[in-house]
Order: C-alpha cells, then sequence, then structure tokens
C-alpha cells in the first residue's frame, strides 16, 4: 500500500491512472483548472475534448458499452456540470457506468452565487446512481476509488464527483484503498440457489416457453451472452432481445425471434402474448416493452432474473423474483438444468415453434426497396450487408426517432457490446458522440452512427471533435427531412397535423461536413445508395453521407400506446379507422 | 378503450394490472450514514417518485453519531409498498430498510406540544382534558397553556382535536418515531 504527499489535482489523475483509465472525455474551466494542469503534466491517461459537455458525456457512454469499461467525464462547474445533466440521466436510465468529476467553487464560496457555481450535487443527485462533494483533500482519493466501485458495480450507473477548487491545490495524503468493497453498498450477485431449482422446474413444465432478455445480460459483460446463447441452444426455447439488449443473443440462429415491445416483430410480441413460462433475464418490463399492462402476457408464469431488486414487481407482477447477476444466474441454471433427468417437453416445443413459424410467415418487417427515392429500411440493410462484407468488427450507434427503430429492427447483431443506442431517456443527439467514444474505445473498429437529420443536428458540433482526433466514424444520415417518429405519431393520434415536425431550413450535409474538414456524401435516389455506402466505408477517416429517404415512410410493426401484444399494427390502419384510443392518446 | 389502470399512479410510468389495490400504511425504519445530503436523497426518492410521506423524524443514533435513524410512515398499494423499500435500498448510503408493519408488533410514539388561548371555562377545560390524556404543562401565562403530550399518533391526534374545540391553537409535532417490541436490538 502507498501512501504519498500529493495535491488534490495530482491525486485525481492518479486515481484514474490507478482505475486503468486510459481516456477521459472533457472540457475545461475555470474551476478545473488545476486538474487540466496536473493533466498536461502526465502521458498516462489521455484525454479527449469534446465540443459541448453533453457530448462528453454521451462519448463516455458510448466509450462504456463498447468496452466494457466505465467512461469516465471531466467538467467545469456550473454551466459545464448542468451540460453533463442530459447525459447522466440518459446513463442512469440505461444503467452504463459513468465517472464524472465536476469542478466546483472553492468551499468558501459555495452557496455564495459566485462566478459558475451550482449547487451540482443538489442538481444531479436524481440523476445519478450516486454523487460526492469532496471538502477534504484526505479523502479525496479514497472517494475517487469509491466512485469507480459504485458506477462498475451492481447495476451500473453514473457517479459525479464533485471537486472544489480549493481541495485541487490543497496538498494531503494519497491512499489506495485495500479493498474494493464498500461499506453499506453490496449489491447480490449470487442469485439463490433454491430459487433457481424453481425456475429450472417452472420452465421444464413449459409448453409454450420464451426467453426476454435485455441490457442487463449486456452488463454482465461478454460471458453472459455466451451463457445466453448456451442456455437457449441446450433448450431450444425461443428468444427475444429488449432494445437494449441487442446483440447479448445472436441475431442469426434459429431461436431468435427479433426485437420485442413497441417496434418489435410480430413473432416476439405474439409469442410473449401466448407464452406459458416467461424468463425474464436483465430486462425490465418497461413500458414500451409491455404495452397495455392488464393484457400483458396474460396467461404465463413470469421467472424475473435481475440485479436490481427495485426493478422486480415495478410494472409487473412476477411469480418468481430472482436477484442476480445474470451471468451467474445463467451459470447456475445451466448447471441446475443439465443436472436433471427430465428434459424440455420436445413435443410441445414443437407445437410452440409452428406456432410461432406461422406469426413468422407474415415477414412483418418485409419492406419493397423504393424505385426513385431509398426506403429508410432499405438504406440500413444494405448498410448491414455492406458492413458485412468488409469483415470489420462493426459499432452501430443511433441517434433517437424512427431511424433508431429501423435500426434496431433491420440491422443484425451477432455479438454484445456492438449496438449503442439511448433505450431509457430516448435522448436525440447521442449517436455522434457516443459514436466518437465507441471509436476511442474501438481504434480498429467500424463506427457508424446511424442518424436522422433532426437528431443529428442535437450535437452536430461533435464533428469536430471526430475530426481533430481523426476518428474514422461514419454518419449515415437518413434523411427524411421530417422529425419522423414526431410525424408518425401526429399522423396516427393528431390527423395528420404535423406541428413543427418538418425539418425546416436544414443544412447542406455534404457542405457541412466538408466545411469540418470531413468526407460529405449524398445518395439523393436509390440507385446512388450502394456506391456512396461503399465510398464511405472505402474512405479512411470520418464522413457525412446524406441518404435521402422516403419521407412519408413509417415504422412498422407498431404497438400502438395503450394496447396490448396482440393488438399490433403491421401496416398503415385503413381511412376513418382510429389506430390509437383515447386512454392511448395520454401516453407516450 | 379499456384501461383499468389510471395515468400519473404514483410509483410506475403508467398503468397497473396488480390485484391488491388497497392502500396500507406502513412504517419503515431505515438506517443511513450520517453524511451530509442523505435526507436530500431519501426526500428525493419519494418526491421523485410520487410516493407519499405522512411523518419523518430523523436523528442520529450510534454512539459515534455516524449512523443515523429515519423514520418514516407512508402510504400505498401492496406493490408500491415494496417499490418504496426496494427504491430505498438502492441509495448508496443506506445500510437497511426495515418495515416495521411487516416485521410484526411495534412501538410507535410521537412528542407533541399544543398551545391553547382561552379564559375562563374553556381554559379549565383545557387542563381537565389534558389531565386525563395525562398531557403535561410545559408553560403558562394568564390565558394560554403550553401542553406536552405523547403516546400514539391517533391519541395525539384526539387530544389535538379536543383543544382545537376550545380556542386558538399552535401545534408542533415531532412526527412518529418507531420499534419493534421484543428482546431483539438492532445493530447499528
Amino acid at each position: 500500500m502507498s501512501t504519498q504527499q500529493l495535491s488534490g489535482a495530482e491525486m485525481v489523475i492518479k486515481a484514474l491512472k490507478d482505475q486503468g483509465v486510459d481516456v477521459v472525455f472533457g472540457y475545461p474551466g475555470g474551476a478545473v483548472l488545476p486538474i487540466y494542469d496536473a493533466l498536461f503534466k502526465q502521458n498516462h491517461v489521455r484525454h479527449i475534448l469534446v465540443r459541448h459537455e453533453q457530448g462528453a458525456v454521451h462519448a463516455a457512454e458510448g466509450y462504456a458499452r463498447s468496452t466494457g469499461k466505465p467512461g469516465v467525464v471531466l467538467v467545469t462547474s456550473g454551466p459545464g456540470a448542468t451540460n453533463a445533466v442530459t447525459g447522466l440521466t440518459d446513463a442512469l436510465m440505461d444503467s452504463i457506468p459513468i465517472v464524472c468529476l465536476t469542478g466546483q467553487v472553492p468551499t468558501h464560496l459555495i452557496g455564495n452565487d459566485a462566478f459558475q457555481e451550482c449547487d451540482t450535487t443538489g442538481i444531479t443527485r436524481p440523476c445519478t446512481k450516486h454523487n460526492y462533494l469532496v471538502k477534504d483533500v484526505n479523502k479525496l482519493a479514497r472517494t475517487m476509488h469509491e466512485a469507480f466501485y459504485v458506477a462498475t458495480s451492481g447495476r451500473p450507473g453514473p457517479v459525479v464527483v464533485d471537486l472544489p477548487k480549493d481541495v485541487q491545490f490543497a496538498m494531503g495524503t494519497y491512499e489506495m484503498p485495500k479493498s474494493a468493497a464498500h461499506k453499506t453498498y453490496k449489491p447480490i450477485l449470487k442469485p439463490d440457489h433454491s430459487r433457481i431449482e424453481a425456475a429450472v422446474d417452472l420452465l421444464l413444465s413449459a409448453k409454450r416457453p420464451i426467453v426476454y432478455a435485455g441490457g442487463g445480460v449486456i452488463n454482465a459483460g461478454p460471458n453472459a451472452s455466451k451463457l445466453l446463447a448456451e442456455f437457449v441452444r441446450m433448450t431450444n426455447f425461443p428468444c427475444t432481445l429488449t432494445l437494449m439488449g441487442l446483440g447479448a443473443f445472436p441475431a442469426n440462429e434459429p431461436q431468435y425471434l427479433g426485437m420485442l415491445g413497441m417496434h418489435g416483430t410480430y413473432e416476439a410480441n405474439w409469442a410473449m402474448h401466448d407464452c406459458d413460462v416467461m424468463l425474464a433475464i436483465g430486462s425490465r418490463f418497461d413500458d414500451r416493452i409491455t404495452g397495455r399492462l392488464d393484457a400483458f402476457s396474460p396467461n404465463s408464469k413470469k421467472i424475473h432474473i435481475d440485479i436490481d431488486a427495485s426493478s422486480i414487481n415495478k410494472n409487473v407482477r412476477v411469480d418468481l423474483p430472482i436477484i442476480g447477476d445474470a451471468g451467474y444466474a445463467l451459470e447456475d441454471l445451466i448447471k441446475v438444468m443439465k443436472a436433471r433427468q427430465k428434459k424440455p417437453d420436445a413435443a410441445a416445443l414443437e407445437r410452440w415453434w409452428g406456432k410461432i413459424d406461422e406469426w413468422r410467415a407474415l415477414k412483418c418487417l418485409s419492406f419493397k426497396d423504393g424505385e426513385q427515392i431509398a426506403k429508410p429500411q432499405q438504406a440500413i440493410r444494405r448498410l448491414y450487408e455492406k458492413t458485412l462484407a468488409t469483415g470489420k468488427d462493426t459499432f452501430i450507434t443511433t441517434e433517437v426517432g424512427q431511424h433508431q427503430m429501423w435500426a434496431a429492427q433491420h440491422f443484425d447483431f451477432q455479438k454484445p457490446n456492438r449496438w449503442m443506442t439511448s433505450g431509457g431517456l430516448g435522448t436525440m443527439g447521442y449517436g455522434l458522440p457516443a459514436a466518437i467514444g465507441a471509436q476511442l474505445g474501438n481504434p480498429d473498429g467500424l463506427v457508424i452512427d446511424i442518424a436522422g437529420e433532426a437528431s443529428i443536428q442535437m450535437n452536430i458540433q461533435e464533428l469536430s471533435t471526430a475530426v481533430q482526433y481523426r476518428l474514422p466514424v461514419k454518419i449515415f444520415i437518413l434523411n427524411n427531412e421530417y422529425m419522423g417518429m414526431v410525424r408518425q405519431w401526429q399522423e396516427l393520434l393528431h390527423g395528420g397535423r404535423y406541428s413543427e415536425s418538418y425539418s425546416e431550413a436544414l443544412p447542406d450535409f455534404v457542405k457541412l461536413g466538408e466545411a469540418y474538414g470531413m468526407k460529405g456524401l449524398r445518395a439523393e435516389n436509390a440507385g446512388q445508395l450502394d456506391d456512396v455506402i461503399d465510398e464511405m466505408l472505402a474512405h479512411d477517416g470520418p464522413v457525412i453521407a446524406d441518404i435521402l429517404v422516403d419521407k412519408s415512410e413509417n415504422c412498422y410493426p407498431m404497438i400502438p400506446s395503450g394496447a396490448a401484444h396482440n393488438d399490433m399494427l403491421l401496416g398503415p390502419v385503413a381511412e376513418g379507422e382510429e389506430a390509437i384510443g383515447t386512454a392511448g392518446k395520454m401516453l407516450v | 378503450m379499456a384501461n383499468s389502470g389510471t395515468v400519473g399512479q404514483p410509483g410506475a410510468a403508467y398503468t397497473f394490472s396488480s390485484g391488491d389495490e388497497t392502500v396500507r400504511r406502513h412504517t419503515f425504519a431505515v438506517i443511513v450514514d450520517n453524511e451530509p445530503g442523505v435526507l436530500a436523497r431519501v426526500i428525493g426518492l419519494f418526491s421523485g417518485r410520487g410516493y407519499n410521506i405522512e411523518s419523518l423524524t430523523v436523528s442520529t443514533v450510534s454512539a459515534d453519531e455516524s449512523v443515523s435513524r429515519i423514520n418514516i410512515v407512508t402510504t400505498g398499494t401492496e406493490m408500491i409498498i415494496e417499490q418504496i423499500k426496494a427504491q430505498l435500498h438502492r441509495l448508496i448510503p443506506i445500510h437497511d430498510v426495515h418495515d416495521l408493519t411487516l416485521d410484526g408488533a411495534h412501538v410507535e410514539r410521537e412528542l407533541a406540544l399544543i398551545k391553547v388561548r382561552a379564559k375562563d371555562h374553556a381554559r379549565r377545560e383545557s387542563l381537565r382534558i389534558a389531565d386525563i390524556f395525562h398531557a403535561k404543562v410545559a408553560d403558562t401565562t394568564l390565558d394560554s397553556f403550553v401542553f406536552q403530550i405523547d403516546g400514539d399518533p391517533e391519541k395525539v391526534d384526539s387530544f389535538i382535536e379536543l383543544m382545537r374545540a376550545l380556542g386558538d391553537t399552535e401545534v408542533a409535532r415531532s412526527g412518529v418515531i418507531a420499534i419493534a417490541r421484543g428482546n431483539d436490538v438492532l445493530k447499528v
């Protein structure tokens, strides 16, 4: 155990180094100057200068989600901290481990409405997993290490460490903590064995089982995804994934039903509705998944494995809750399953698969290629096929809206940590900075932000960051000149009154890219699509590709809000029919 | 469209389909690290998620003052009560959450100071009622008393109600503190 005398600012950098941090996303300012000075004097931690603090947090999220390591953010006090709030909330909703260091005015000025002061711990309390205000330099080292422990253990999340400027200057003792364990925070990782046995009993008795896995499996590490695949192959149970879980089970496996939920596949949602035993792993019965709650999978016994006890029985009452890490739980499930004489009911499963194949035969995601103008689905599918042909390890980020759902439906993922999207908070402007973070974490990877022309403008300033660090991220804009999802809802709910959802006065994205010093491309029609994708993928540097797509295309299938899984819309509703009832209109 | 739940129910974004919708009252003892912001975390959780707080008291309880006990009385359906417990558990500086209502028999006490301004018959009556309730006189002037009463919250409620009928009143209540009956000692 080493102890040494360091300034607070030096301690921050030393703690980052001791935590194995190689990249920090940040933006300097008055209240963090001592830390930036300490950063200048060393070569262990690389600083990536973003153009807006929100971008810093999303970049750290992209880094964290694509590498499995915590993302680190460094911002100044006041506006630096408040600008980070959207990113922090995003990381909280999606359970992404982030350590965000914020500068603060000197301790004697706290509460005095000093220049660039804000109540950072107060503001970030509801949007972080935990936060700290460090007033004593001798507690700084311990707090830094604790912050990493809290951010990465149990259900991961963002942690803020607020650092007053005088604490950064003060000299104190740096001490590595003896153990990572926390005094009060002790998440349960190993599931209760008797419940695993009970779960196996239920699963073996199932006639119509389904596995419904989510982001918790991804957060449990790549091995958990391997175990999920092993479990599903072993049982031949159908498996569906949430938006956050895409990649946790390989999309090309026969047991995969596709994504479920509001824009999930017909087969996944019907199988959820008709199943008799549901195994939910690392998923949280979010309202986008369940649809109308009183009609959600009405006849099933539900097993729910989650690391967070508060996720259990929050929206849906389950029959067998199991608290624990998805990886440990899957390991135990497989072990117990293998030890049993009894095997899953093959005849019943065959009948169940027969039913599922009927639903699959509807081919709910099918679309017709556009003759003149490209269909957005077509653009994504071509992008998928062409990235597959490159053989490169491909990482996809998205913004939020129709393009996000189309990407989730039409881009197939075989591995975890390859898909980064803002699931819980639904933050437009997430994709570009997340792509930057993912590229930094995976320098040899092919990183593509599938974007919409409206979302991309919400953090467009980060193009400059991509160019500065020569990050070859590809920005693939599906340009339909609308905030497409808003337009779709206005069409379905508000009589086609497209209030403020048209993207007026769009920039010329090709010229914009060029202005930032990157390559700009445009596909004006379906015929140019392949060439533009080829050129984009071939270019060794950042590219912005503006793909003009059908302006009126809507995202289907869709469970209208307030409707049940078996009330899916497969395509446009006939005139005069109400797609969404009065109660559904109240929901988002 | 049939929709059994209502928008904006506390504890969940949208609708509930659970069977038991009976609202019950639960008393929690929440053991926390005595550090700045810990009370704000607890209160913020209740307001942010739309849970009720009927009463809340907090004080340090360990010899070295490093641990505090927050006594919370709340109401909600079974699912919400379960959520409150689980959500409290997620807060990092929380050691333990005890649902005293669920755990079994427990003692609940509250202290109140009630100032009553009254003359003549009403003044004499207030003193007589105070005697029945075993309330003490904490302060007096020629036309007022400050009564000090302790007991379970219902007893305090009844006493205050009677006093209000007798004159102008001012009330200060400590909020409920509670502890489990029996010889089990909660180590903090």
